[in-house]
């Protein structure tokens, strides 16, 4: 009785509450990083709707990171890193465009939605840019709804729960 | 085929090879099968025709077929091309395979060396035929939702059977990124989650290096149309990179490399 008294509510909150867009952001260590940092210190307000993962460059974020994150649950992939001719281990960031251009090019002709996915230079100055970028592809997301026609990744045994 | 079948018998009996790696019928009208012919004798089993499809090249870089000896192979324009893109990527030393290049009209030509290769393939046509280019057409012009529906449909036979890779000559990677499991990045079962992920590794890892060559949707036990992709990246690729795999020794992995001016339209 409790119990469907509680998936009643949570139904219910659903229902009346406006979606709001999951979206991940993977963002490189030494430009968009810290782009975003300066965004926060700037004190500026922006959506909350971002998860941002920081790693060492563009160049290490492989496709496949992209794949996982829909494949969880995101509803949008941000993708950002050092303007071209600024990548702190030089030439990441150029080596990742031909990889973008690519993998771009074989999701729309799969009919995976790539509007969905916002690949950006946002440099350590930039902390004004990220913060619009953000608000404007949050607004973007939430004109599409949720992604729901991608198919989910199934769960999987925790190293833990592996004997 | 009699001109074959004397070339390869020569090469064996000189032991300028020790092994003629062609093709033999196989187990219906309609199919060959790879054949290894290790004694003069055997190669009047070889054939050539329109059955004779897989790409022979495949086999090159196999330890049990190194173990054989200097191999000489039956090769299509293809197979040629996979030779020229095993020596771009290290694979292969000059001079360590023959090659037996055979046209449409049954002339066989041989080939020892990469240059003499790079030289044949010059004479030979380029690009996709018609019927290709229509085949990506009839799926580019699509909305983004029939394609999705397309696909879904395509890839959810998908069985991860891994026959694709098993065929295709560019996948030879000795510990495949299906097989990393800390973290497993691909599902191990047939969902459509791991289906699309799968294809789209495939595709992508062999995108400015696959010589089209269709073996893997020859050997593809459902049929999907996974040669598509390929064929797909190959035109982007050389569209914005000028990439052509197996045509040239001097060029480039495409992804590998990269030009500051590389035009793209959607980085915000």
């Amino acid at each position: 009785m409790a119990e469907s008294a509680v998936v009643e509510a949570a139904n219910r909150t659903a229902a009346t509450s406006a979606f709001e867009p999951r979206i991940v952001a993977f963002v490189c260590n030494w430009c968009t990083y810290a782009g975003a940092d300066l965004t926060g210190t700037s004190r500026i307000r922006y959506a909350t709707n971002v998860r941002v993962l920081r790693l060492p460059c563009t160049g290490r974020i492989d496709f496949m990171l992209i794949l996982q994150a829909f494949g969880q649950g995101a509803d949008g992939v941000m993708v950002s890193g050092c303007h071209p001719g600024d990548c702190h281990y030089t030439a990441g960031n150029f080596h990742a465009r031909r990889r973008w251009i690519v993998f771009r090019e074989l999701l729309d002709f799969l009919g995976v939605d790539v509007r969905r996915i916002c690949f950006s230079w946002v440099s350590a100055a930039e902390g004004a840019k990220w913060a619009d970028l953000v608000n404007q592809f949050v607004q973007e997301i939430r004109a599409l709804g949720p992604y729901r026609e991608f198919p989910r990744r199934l769960p999987q045994l925790k190293p833990a729960e592996v004997c | 085929m009699q001109a074959l079948q004397e070339q390869a018998r020569k090469l064996l009996e000189d032991q300028t090879v020790k092994v003629v790696i062609g093709y033999a019928p196989g187990s219906d009208e309609e199919r060959a099968r790879a054949l290894f012919v290790r004694t003069p004798q055997q190669a009047e089993q070889l054939i050539f025709d329109q059955r004779c499809r897989q790409n022979l090249a495949t086999y090159l870089l196999k330890p049990e077929v190194k173990a054989l000896g200097r191999p000489a192979v039956v090769a299509g324009v293809a197979t040629l091309r996979t030779i020229l893109q095993y020596a771009v990527e290290n694979q292969l030393q000059d001079q360590a395979v023959v090659a037996l290049a055979v046209d449409g009209n049954g002339q066989v030509t041989t080939l020892s060396t990469f240059s003499q290769i790079e030289e044949y393939l010059a004479t030979c046509p380029r690009g996709l035929t018609p019927e290709q280019e229509q085949e990506l057409a009839r799926i580019e012009q699509m909305s983004r939702e029939e394609r999705w529906a397309f696909w879904s449909q395509q890839l959810s036979r998908c069985l991860k059977c891994y026959a694709c890779r098993a065929a295709c000559p560019l996948c030879y990677c000795a510990r495949c990124i299906t097989e990393v499991n800390q973290p497993q990045w691909i599902p191990v079962a047939a969902d459509p989650f791991g289906n699309l992920e799968w294809n789209v590794v495939r595709a992508m890892h062999l995108a400015g290096r696959c010589v089209d060559c269709g073996s893997c949707r020859e050997a593809c036990p459902e049929d999907i149309p996974i040669d598509l992709l390929n064929r797909l990246l190959a035109r982007e690729t050389l569209t914005h990179f000028g990439a052509a795999p197996g045509y040239s020794l001097r060029r480039e992995y495409a992804l590998a490399v990269f030009r500051p001016d590389d035009k793209e339209d959607f980085i915000r």
